[in-house]
């Protein structure tokens, strides 16, 4: 979906402005970390895939998106999944307290907190099989599709119609638009050298690329 | 499908967390004490001195930087961090001639095992819109200056692959101690915003 959260080449936003590295907290406030703690706890019940997570943060009205901080966004895409997959409901949302137990089979499921680091340190690996040969080589001319899904994607709108390489090729992934959409299928995924000239117009200093991972689906011979 | 409009004043999100906290481990979905061990996780275990440990092992032996540049995940894995956010490493290295600076313009995606979480630059609009189109100007910000000819590649993390720069080694890294090394490695070298501060360069 062309939101607000798709940010590349956007004007206007003003300085970065970083704090300093050695003074930088992880955490600004308090409230941020059970933020982080509450999205990883509630997203190893396995009730929703990261693409999904994505998508629920994205589909907020743009001006949220724009105006609240990242884990303001988190916690608004974690309170829109619990309410859409029926872990709570919108009144027990509102007021903070639960009017029923959740069922059994999911409380099963809860994350405890001595298997918290090895949790964490399996991951989730996106690799997966693919009966289909990959489409294009490394070197290959291509085009990144001009495409506008109302849906969750992970193909950048500025890269959309512009030409690139292949520059690697780095097997068949989790395909995020299905996958946001609960369908869990491997499709080739290529790396995409892109001339900054090509993205941005002939006048842009050279000496610049840009390298987008970008789906088979997403691309075009060109 | 979205029903939900700004027109509503979001209430502080200090009260939102606490709520939604107790609404959770009400109904039997969420332990206290999980939240806790996560936190103390990403405060104090993993963290941007995981990524100065790999860059100066590959510094000082040409056999690890190898391994780390052909199969990174791996190498890291050797070195003990993988998991969560880095599950697909990829490792671009700086040289005289070519820069690299990682990004994710559509979210937030950071290699959390070797970086632990980003900062909140990196999450920001302002680092996020412009580092793909004018990158010059957002290195001049953080005070890094390069030569014209200096290729730059900047690296938009829009899969699961997580791309960790190896930044150029300081002149006399083979004078130096691997502890030396490590603690010259900034976070921001290794997302390649800044290059290796020379000593005598430091304020």
């Amino acid at each position: 979906m062309n939101s607000a959260h798709d940010l590349g080449g956007r004007h206007g936003f003003g300085p970065i402005a970083p704090e300093a590295e050695n003074s930088e907290p992880v955490f600004h406030e308090d409230w941020e970390r059970k933020a982080l703690a509450l999205v990883l706890a509630a997203g190893s019940l396995g009730q929703w895939n990261l693409d999904e997570s994505r998508y629920s943060r994205e589909s907020q009205h743009p001006v949220d998106y724009l105006r609240q901080s990242y884990y303001e966004n988190w916690l608004s895409g974690l309170e829109k999944l619990l309410v859409e997959k029926g872990l709570v409901t919108e009144e027990e949302l509102s007021c903070g307290r639960a009017f029923s137990k959740a069922e059994e089979e999911l409380q099963k499921r809860l994350l405890q907190p001595e298997k918290v680091y090895s949790t964490i340190e399996k991951g989730g690996s996106t690799q997966m099989e693919s009966d289909e040969p990959p489409e294009f080589n490394i070197g290959d001319r291509v085009r990144a599709k001009n495409r506008h899904p109302l849906t969750h994607t992970r193909e950048p709108g500025y890269s959309r119609g512009r030409e690139g390489i292949i520059e690697a090729h780095y097997g068949a992934h989790v395909m995020p638009d299905q996958n946001a959409l609960g369908n869990r299928i491997g499709e080739h995924l290529y790396c995409v050298r892109f001339d900054a000239g090509e993205l941005w117009g002939k006048d842009t200093p050279s000496k610049h690329l840009v390298f987008i991972d970008l789906w088979e689906s997403y691309l075009e011979p060109a | 499908m979205n029903t939900h409009h700004h027109s509503t004043v979001p209430s502080d999100p200090e009260l939102r967390v606490k709520a939604l906290e107790s609404l959770l481990v009400e109904k039997g979905l969420v332990d206290p004490k999980t939240l806790d061990e996560l936190v103390d996780l990403y405060e104090t275990k993993i963290g941007p001195r995981n990524g100065a440990k790999v860059v100066a092992k590959a510094w000082k032996d040409p056999e690890f930087k190898k391994y780390l540049l052909e199969k990174p995940t791996d190498a890291i894995a050797s070195i003990g961090y993988r998991g969560r956010q880095g599950e697909h490493m990829r490792v671009v290295e700086n040289t005289a001639d070519i820069h690299n600076i990682v990004v994710c313009t559509l979210c937030s995606c950071y290699p959390w095992p070797v970086l632990g979480l980003p900062p909140v630059w990196y999450k920001s609009a302002p680092y996020r819109s412009r580092v793909v189109s004018d990158p010059r100007s957002v290195l001049e910000e953080f005070g890094t200056q390069l030569a014209e000819d200096v290729e730059i590649r900047v690296w938009d993390s829009t899969s699961e692959m997580r791309y960790f720069v190896l930044p150029e080694a300081p002149a006399d890294f083979q004078n130096k101690s691997l502890d030396e090394l490590e603690s010259m490695v900034t976070r921001n070298s290794m997302i390649g915003v800044e290059k290796i501060k020379e000593p005598e360069n430091r304020s």
